[in-house]
């Protein structure tokens, strides 16, 4: 609890100290971090490896992105920018889930695939979602009726959203519903023979995922104040995969240390060279074949810690 | 345009389309079918293909020397990927072969990228086939019509090889019972190489000939694996039959869709594959899942 706060209020201290852009960069990281772990809750810890998790991080901006930019802010605040996109992905997720969670292994991350291209194909062509080029000039959102602007206000409201995002999650993990999904994962039929209604625990892990992702999504578009087809399209959910494996999977905070590694590669290294794609799949390629446990589970080994 | 003539123009692009996606879904199927991996570096393949070709294009100028270097320079890749990078993985979760190609994406993509530049490349057809014929009606471009024989010619082979020669038979018995395989005196671990080199020059084959009419640029592999994908699992992870069926179906979805629902076309070929997996898990020619 003490080690939460801590953190906390480093994360909204941290524009004190720092400029524009590493605030900005921060801002991405919490934001793709929470996706990780939404995508970790999946693959982590249900054992359902998705292919299509952008579909929900796409469906979450998109509908912050026509809220926030509807005629006069009609369906402005916190209901544009955060109940609609995450009720929007929700549903998203419970409609997919339903059909997904019939199939396992290959399939599942075919069928997952299948439907998250299916919303980036119709997307990609959809005029009254902007096409190729998506929406742009979507407007931080206003809360308690003052305008978050581009300062310190918008800052804590990412470091909250996300927080509180990140401490669901953590919840879910560590609960009863969680440990089944833990058996699920290790031992399917078993849990089946045990009583547990699978299918059921499996949707419902699917839809909660989603959510979080829908939220990360719409976070994402107040943020960058556009969302384009990319942010559905399959490659959004495996660098989601690679942010997970990346930082070790099965460990929630694992995710956020990938989305962060990711993140820092991505912009650091390519303001130094326009090389950064080969050398993030080459310390992919060299996590997956060396350190499968990611950055914790390297860590981990290096203190000599027990899992 | 008269109503038939059009309608026969679309029924030989999907089938040129068609032929073009079972070059490229044959070694991606085939791959999977052996060593159970889906590998998502199946696109770079193709790409690496198309680059290989342009590249022995620039020094010979001659497009069949290049439609034979770039499979070969393809699969001694691949037979290098498998050897140096997926063999170790074969212990561990089939997900971590995923990611692990998944990675090499980006690194085949970005090495191209750096060696070529970014820009879109064309390659032009043989001088024997850069003209258009009269069929019926309608003008069609000779090289589609050479994609078509070109695609049926490679079915042809590859189903002989498979069914008819002592390698063929190696393959079938370790895609149906590795284990057993070995145990009967074979040595798996070279035909999983050969397989994935063989795979791999089929996709960098496939780069090459798609290169006249799709043209060539660094992410173009990543275009191109979706579809690939679609088609393995609409005919059946591992089926060769499976392959050719769903490449055509694919193929004809996807050049009617554009003609008849241009709105929604890029939709028609995910709502097809969703469906065949929701009826049909195992997809059409598939093994029946346990």
């Amino acid at each position: 609890m003490l080690g939460v706060a801590v953190l906390l209020l480093a994360l909204l201290a941290f524009p004190l100290a720092f400029g524009r852009y590493p605030v900005r960069l921060l801002q991405e990281i919490l934001i793709w971090g929470i996706y990780a772990m939404s995508l970790d809750l999946l693959m982590g810890y249900a054992g359902m490896v998705s292919f299509g998790h952008s579909a929900f991080f796409g469906v979450g901006g998109y509908v912050a992105a026509l809220a926030l930019t509807s005629p006069a802010g009609v369906i402005g605040g916190p209901v544009g920018a955060l109940l609609l996109p995450v009720s929007a992905a929700a549903l998203a997720a419970l409609v997919i889930g339903f059909f997904s969670t019939r199939v396992r292994g290959v399939y599942f991350i075919m069928l997952t695939l299948a439907f998250s291209q299916m919303l980036f194909a119709y997307a990609f062509q959809a005029s009254w979602l902007g096409a190729e080029d998506g929406i742009n000039g979507v407007p931080r959102p206003a809360l308690l009726g003052a305008p978050l602007g581009d300062g310190y206000g918008f800052h804590v409201y990412v470091v909250a959203v996300v927080a509180a995002a990140a401490l669901f999650l953590g919840r879910v993990v560590r609960s009863p519903f969680g440990h089944v999904l833990v058996g699920i994962h290790e031992n399917e039929a078993r849990m089946e023979a045990v009583g547990y209604p699978v299918r059921r625990y499996k949707l419902l892990a699917f839809v909660l995922g989603g959510t979080v992702a829908g939220l990360a999504g719409s976070l994402y578009a107040q943020l960058s104040g556009s969302i384009t087809p990319d942010a559905l399209f399959w490659k959004t959910s495996g660098e989601g995969l690679l942010m997970v494996i990346l930082g070790g999977t099965g460990t929630l905070g694992g995710a956020v240390l990938g989305a962060a590694a990711f993140i820092l590669l991505q912009s650091l290294v390519s303001t130094y060279t326009d090389r950064w794609m080969l050398i993030l799949g080459g310390i992919f390629v060299l996590f997956v074949l060396l350190a499968p446990g990611g950055i914790v589970g390297a860590l981990r080994g290096r203190l000599g810690l027990r899992a | 345009m008269s109503f038939l003539p059009d309608l026969l123009g679309q029924a030989l692009n999907g089938l040129a389309y068609g032929a073009l996606l079972f070059l490229l879904s044959v070694g991606l199927t085939l791959i999977f079918g052996m060593l159970d991996i889906v590998n998502l570096a199946h696109g770079s393949f193709y790409m690496l293909g198309a680059y290989a070709g342009l590249a022995t294009l620039a020094v010979t100028g001659n497009f069949w020397l290049a439609a034979l270097a770039a499979p070969i320079a393809v699969g001694l890749i691949g037979a290098l990927v498998e050897r140096g990078l997926l063999r170790p993985l074969y212990r561990r979760s089939p997900l971590d072969q995923v990611l692990l190609t998944f990675g090499l994406i980006y690194l085949f993509e970005d090495l191209i990228k750096w060696g070529w530049g970014g820009r879109i490349r064309s390659i032009s057809p043989p001088p024997v086939f850069s003209g258009r014929v009269q069929l019926g009606g309608l003008t069609f471009p000779t090289y589609r019509l050479f994609v078509i024989g070109f695609g049926l010619l490679v079915a042809l082979l590859l189903w002989l090889l498979i069914e008819r020669t002592r390698l063929g038979a190696v393959i079938r018995a370790g895609v149906y019972d590795a284990e057993m395989t070995e145990a009967l005196g074979i040595d798996v671990g070279r035909v999983f190489t050969l397989v994935f080199g063989f795979g791999a020059a089929l996709g960098g084959l496939s780069g090459v000939i798609a290169g006249p009419i799709q043209s060539a640029y660094p992410s173009m592999g990543v275009s191109v694996l979706i579809p690939a994908l679609v088609v393995v699992v609409v005919g059946g992870l591992g089926s060769l039959k499976g392959s050719l069926v769903g490449s055509l179906i694919i193929g004809q979805a996807e050049t009617f869709g554009k003609a008849w629902l241009p709105g929604v076309s890029m939709l028609i070929i995910y709502a097809v594959m969703a469906i065949v997996v929701l009826a049909r898990p195992q997809g059409l020619f598939g093994r029946p899942l346990r």
